[in-house]
């Protein structure tokens, strides 16, 4: 099981053990923003994603988190080669996505999937649950009507739904078991890597509880890996064997999920986890909170140096100036920040 | 000193096609003066509907308060008319919801959607108005104020926004602050800023708070008391540190340990609770919370139980003592 595994120091940067399934390199997300009419030319970069290098070892689950606009959503999407990147590799199971055409790509799609966030609005409404759910297996091209009919069936039961239910349409059911309808859709295929994007934000409470025990339970079952993207922190401790933080396209922190959380290093990710309170009304109180000033510049207008100087308590010239390495501060825990 | 405000059994039913929606069924509670209260609960469990009913801000049709008292600073909120509630909306009682974007005006000023309740309430005219406005917008943390009361809401970003609802709910120095999600659409560091700035100024200015949100943290940080919902009705009322260290109601038992914690180093699974939220057209006779509940008993299925006194200052509608006996397994 996934928990096993769990606490040991690993790497996270570019060094590549033997058991990495995906390895992103230098990888860099530029939107282009255009003006005119009829003729659009392009007056800008959207910097999305800014040269980030990370790895996921098979098996485990990454944590992505940062706020909205860090990009986090954007990198996962690229991976999947949902977005076709500026520049940078990205490496899953040898093979360099970025270069890879046609039938090629197609073959390793059928490998990574995604789970989305808003159950209401990934699913068709017009579409049963059962098309929607073989949908992956016709596009693959797998298996016959009736072995498809089974697999939907199989799946169904595997998320922890009725399989009779499988004529019936998205709006028939809650939130939570439309997210069980999405984990089914990408588990059809049997993948090895799933990108979950904000999978239970969208659900209440009681909710996310069960759907994040499915996700590890599931993982547990299939041998899955998770890029697990999330600003919920609190749900990222939970499920993440490793923690990366992003912020304004730039990867800002990386370590071991408790780690990370009991000895952040860098002064974002400090005031990150200082912002959330806690639901514990005796200790939230005598908690010292580091509250950031400002806002998220836009990633159109960056700032120069560390991206994240403007609203650093601890900042200096030189983080004005020079961009932060991305370094090994500590085995297996990475940080770009100079005042570290 | 009689409570600030006092709602009696209210009743809030939504009539639609589908059937009748209790959205809120029978609550009752006080608010004193000053203090932050919080309604928690998960989606349809009717604690926006409870709040926006105290300002009968309930559109007609479909919606209608059935029955209940709402008793707010000597005044009888249901026995007012429609001039007499004006004055009270934005004056004595405010709001800030959710959505910053959709509660501003797009093609007015921020300055002019705040010298509005100025002028019409406290009889400003325009040049005290606009002064005072500044004074707000500074007081809020919003740089550079006298510039940005010219700025239409789209120039501002999300916190900005509702740091501007705030200034507005505050310009003329409620007595009562009705908060709906004020920070749920922000960035967690955004939050902080603007759950700081109002926690601030309503210490500054006395001013009640009902805080209205699904999140645990945000209430264990900011709230006095707490009322939990269920399905349209109080489920468990009391101090905050009683509600999160001693939980009496098996709902919320389930809500706080469904939640992962961020200051605990877990290995172990969460523990969901079961079901689905119920479909409030049709309710289940006896308690809500029946077909989920670990707890039950035979008795739940058919009577609701009643919210009573389980502790000091501690109420809890539950026919089970939680304290006692372990949870039966979900299927007896």
């Amino acid at each position: 099981m996934a928990t096993e595994t769990r606490g040991a120091p690993r790497t996270v940067g570019h060094a590549v053990s033997g058991d990495t399934l995906l390895d992103v390199r230098h990888l860099k997300m530029y939107f282009p923003v255009t003006a005119g009419f009829l003729i659009q030319r392009k007056i800008a970069d959207n910097k999305a994603v800014d040269d980030i290098s990370f790895s996921v070892n098979r098996g485990e689950t990454v944590g992505l988190v940062g706020e909205s606009g860090c990009g986090k959503s954007t990198t996962g999407r690229c991976i999947l080669q949902l977005y076709k990147s500026t520049d940078g590799q990205i490496i899953f199971d040898g093979v360099d996505l970025n270069t890879l055409r046609g039938n090629d790509l197609r073959r390793m799609r059928r490998r990574m999937q995604m789970i989305f966030q808003d159950p209401y609005a990934s699913l068709n409404p017009r579409m049963s649950i059962r098309d929607i759910i073989g949908e992956p297996l016709v596009i693959h091209k797998l298996g016959s009507g009736s072995e498809r009919r089974e697999r939907v069936a199989e799946l169904m039961r595997i998320v922890g739904l009725n399989p009779f239910y499988a004529s019936r349409f998205p709006h028939e059911f809650s939130g939570g078991q439309r997210q069980r309808i999405g984990v089914a859709r990408a588990l059809a295929v049997s993948p090895d890597f799933i990108v979950c994007d904000e999978p239970v934000s969208a659900l209440d409470v009681s909710i996310q509880a069960q759907i994040i025990n499915l996700l590890e339970e599931l993982q547990a079952q299939f041998g899955l890996t998770y890029l697990f993207i999330a600003h919920d922190l609190a749900v990222v401790r939970h499920i993440s064997d490793r923690v990366v933080v992003m912020y304004l396209g730039h990867l800002m922190e990386a370590a071991d999920r408790n780690e990370i959380y009991d000895n952040p290093l860098h002064p974002y990710t400090k005031a990150l986890l200082s912002a959330v309170p806690i639901p514990d009304p005796v200790l939230e109180r005598k908690r010292e909170r580091i509250i950031l000033t400002g806002e998220v510049p836009s990633s159109l207008r960056p700032p120069p140096g560390c991206v994240f100087h403007t609203r650093c308590p601890i900042a200096i010239d030189e983080c004005r100036q020079v961009i932060p390495e991305w370094r090994e501060a500590e085995p297996g825990h990475w940080v770009a920040c100079h005042r570290v | 000193m009689p409570p600030l405000l006092q709602i009696r059994d209210l009743k809030t039913y939504f009539y639609l096609e589908e059937g009748v929606v209790k959205a809120v069924d029978g609550i009752s509670y006080d608010v004193q003066a000053g203090e932050t209260l919080a309604l928690v609960g998960e989606s349809g469990c009717g604690k926006s509907v409870s709040a926006l009913s105290i300002l009968r801000l309930i559109p007609i049709p479909p919606g209608r308060i059935v029955s209940g008292e709402i008793l707010f600073d000597g005044d009888d909120i249901m026995k007012l008319n429609d001039d007499e509630l004006r004055k009270v909306r934005g004056n004595r009682i405010a709001m800030v919801f959710q959505e910053p974007m959709t509660s501003l005006n797009p093609v007015l000023t921020i300055g002019k959607q705040i010298t509005e309740a100025l002028e019409l309430h406290l009889r400003l005219d325009n040049n005290a108005a606009t002064a005072r406005a500044i004074q707000l917008l500074e007081m809020v943390g919003v740089a550079e104020a006298e510039r940005r009361i010219g700025d239409f809401p789209h120039q501002f970003s999300g916190g900005m926004r509702q740091r501007v609802m705030i200034a507005m709910a505050m310009a003329c120095n409620p007595r009562l602050l009705i908060a709906d999600e004020p920070t749920t659409a922000l960035d967690v560091t955004i939050q902080a800023q603007v759950l700081e700035v109002m926690a601030r100024l309503s210490r500054e200015f006395g001013t009640a708070v009902i805080i209205i949100t699904h999140n645990l943290g945000v209430v264990a940080r900011y709230a006095d008391r707490v009322n939990v919902m269920y399905a349209g009705k109080i489920i468990e009322s009391s101090t905050a540190e009683k509600v999160y260290g001693d939980p009496r109601h098996p709902y919320t038992l389930g809500l706080l340990n469904s939640v992962p914690k961020l200051h605990q180093a877990t290995g172990e699974k969460l523990m969901p609770i079961e079901g689905s939220p119920p479909d409030l057209v049709h309710l289940p006779p006896g308690c809500s919370f029946y077909p989920r509940c670990t707890f039950r008993i035979d008795r739940c299925k058919e009577e609701f139980p009643p919210l009573q006194l389980v502790a000091e200052h501690h109420y809890a509608a539950c026919w089970v003592d939680v304290t006692k006996g372990r949870p039966s397994s979900n299927g007896n």
